[in-house]
């Protein structure tokens, strides 16, 4: 692309993590006499003064439940809500609001899909397509579906450096996959997958594309049309948002013709005890009163994301993870799972002679958090043949101190356990 | 290294990590027991001799971290020679210890050299390491084949010691 022609992009200012982490105000707490190292975002992420700041005052001012009354507050928290709904929408480039259904997280929206696209469209003898990186929440829906209606779940195969692969995909692809679910960025390994690739060899067998999200909206620009993806789920409290709220983004045509996921109040337009009309998008989705307070806390973490710019993050982490990555793979006796070509800032890695708890421990008394266990992806632990992994996972207020932190960390856990 | 650490990871616990006792596969076993850990994926193997009530032998393998291995090494050297009654007390007293709760009241087998798990109830996450094995000599004990998991098997929902 040229550049010549296009307009200077805004001034912004240069990276400052120092002032981001003055924002995190639990980044200043002690744990066990040390400052605290957190190091697990992959699992969640902490809260910014601003999405606190935004919750309480919705609760102080404006809060009422929504769509329902007449009176002022619930005319002004619905308000708020359909704006986090549009500020949802813009920071996935969607092309309308209405597909965007708010959810519980991640988890929900692969369920939601699987139970309503997937009961309609799923049937014996069909087969659902997922890869062998996937999270449990992107396995375990698929393989209900699957066996309530007889169909076959298929795995694409990953290689020996944590990545999908292409060519099985290709070939696992067939005139029977009714959907293909995959994720945008491993929680495991952090491999990113080149999603727009899978979504265009999909499509040209007429399979749509589900994608988990949930590593991904924190860490990288998600342009769900330029993916051209059918259905995109995340997590708010991945992005650092509150927890109980996430996103179902589906294509207004999918959304149209799936059947409603729970029933229950404001997914209606009429009931009687004959027979009930649905309510339009995306409300026929949304059953019950939503975590409304969660959808304003989103939307405020959105914000604060897009005023730092999701391109200065994903750089800020690319950096951190290069850096992560030399470090580490400097220690004697560590090895780094997942070393895919193109991965986000997750680091996996095991310890010769040390069991991932102990250093999980160790490092804890050292005020550093990070996972340890199977990440809930045990088909990816039994791929690399070990029971868990250690994960240090990043996010945009780390710095490179903080690898050196982990660092030493490492050196003392090896210190402890030297045979 | 800080104390508390020292405190969980005495001497005499990596030792037992580094080098467990009585690790290896019993082929003329005639009771075994699995046991899991689907928190952090650990599974052991414990292999009994059983001569009547008593443990005449007892073994171990699989893959744990230094708390469960260094708990099945000790465990194993422990309950050589005591009959079922015997190791089922000890088990009670040692998750007393552990756990921070009183101790069985009456008879049976005292804790000795088993007192240098008491740092592990400073650390909660831990306990389920630390009983696993005991947990699956009880099955390997009551003739229980199959595999005994720490989120399923009685008592760990109280071991969580309420930190």
């Amino acid at each position: 692309m040229s550049t010549a022609t296009r307009p200077a992009p805004p001034a912004r200012p240069a990276y400052d993590v120092e002032r981001l982490r003055r924002d995190f105000p639990i980044l200043s707490r002690r744990v066990h006499g040390k400052p605290l190292v957190y190091l697990d975002n992959a699992a969640t992420t902490h809260k910014p003064s601003a999405v606190l700041g935004t919750v309480r005052t919705f609760y102080e001012h404006s809060y009422a439940n929504i769509h329902r009354g007449v009176h002022e507050l619930s005319v002004e928290a619905s308000e708020i809500y359909e704006k986090a709904r549009e500020r949802a929408r813009a920071f996935v480039n969607a092309a309308e609001a209405r597909e965007i259904v708010f959810v519980r997280g991640t988890t929900e929206g692969i369920n939601l899909v699987a139970q309503t696209y997937g009961r309609a469209n799923v049937g014996r003898g069909d087969e659902v397509l997922i890869t062998a990186l996937e999270h449990h929440s992107n396995i375990v829906p698929w393989q209900i579906l699957c066996e309530e209606k007889g169909a076959r779940l298929k795995i694409v195969p990953i290689d020996e450096r944590g990545q999908v692969r292409i060519d099985e995909l290709e070939k696992l692809l067939s005139e029977k996959t009714r959907i293909l679910a995959v994720s945008h960025v491993s929680n495991a390994l952090g491999t990113a997958n080149p999603v727009g690739r899978i979504v265009a060899l999909a499509h040209a067998r007429g399979v749509p594309v589900i994608v988990d999200g949930a590593q991904a909206a924190p860490r990288i620009p998600v342009d769900v049309r330029e993916l051209d993806c059918d259905f995109y789920t995340f997590s708010g409290h991945k992005m650092y948002a509150p927890t109980g709220i996430g996103v179902l983004y589906a294509k207004a045509k999918l959304l149209e013709a799936m059947p409603p996921y729970q029933g229950g109040g404001d997914m209606i337009s009429s009931v009687t005890f004959e027979k009930t009309t649905y309510n339009i998008l995306p409300f026929k989705f949304e059953a019950g009163t939503p975590n409304i307070a969660g959808a304003v806390g989103l939307a405020a973490a959105m914000d604060y994301l897009g005023a730092i710019g999701m391109d200065a993050v994903e750089a800020h982490e690319d950096d951190l993870l290069s850096y992560a990555t030399a470090r580490l793979s400097a220690i004697e006796g560590l090895t780094i799972l997942g070393t895919a070509e193109h991965k986000a800032a997750v680091v996996s890695f095991t310890l010769e002679g040390v069991h991932p708890h102990d250093i999980g421990t160790v490092l804890d008394r050292e005020g550093i958090a990070v996972r340890t266990g199977h990440h809930c992806a045990q088909p990816v632990m039994d791929f690399f043949k070990v029971p868990a992994t250690a994960r240090a996972s990043f996010g945009l207020y780390n710095t490179r101190e903080e690898v050196d932190a982990l660092a030493r960390g490492i050196e003392k856990v090896q210190e402890m356990f030297r045979p | 290294m800080s104390t508390d650490l020292r405190d969980l990871y005495q001497e005499v616990i990596l030792d037992h990590s580094k080098r467990p006792r009585n690790f290896k596969p019993m082929p003329d076993a005639n009771r075994s027991a699995e046991g899991y850990n689907p928190l952090c994926g650990d599974r052991e193997t414990v292999y009994l001799k059983l001569d009547g009530d008593r443990v005449q032998d007892v073994a171990f393998q699989g893959a744990g971290c230094a708390i469960s291995t260094a708990s099945a090494s000790m465990m194993t050297e422990r309950v050589k020679g005591m009959t079922r009654k015997e190791a089922e007390e000890l088990f009670e007293r040692f998750r007393a210890l552990i756990t921070g709760a009183k101790p069985p009241v009456g008879g049976g087998p005292e804790l000795e050299k088993l007192e240098v798990f008491s740092g592990v109830r400073e650390y909660p996450v831990r306990i389920k390491c630390a009983t696993l094995p005991w947990h699956t000599l009880k099955a390997a004990l009551n003739g229980q084949g199959q595999t005994v998991s720490t989120e399923l098997s009685e008592g760990p929902p109280a071991e969580s010691g309420g930190a």
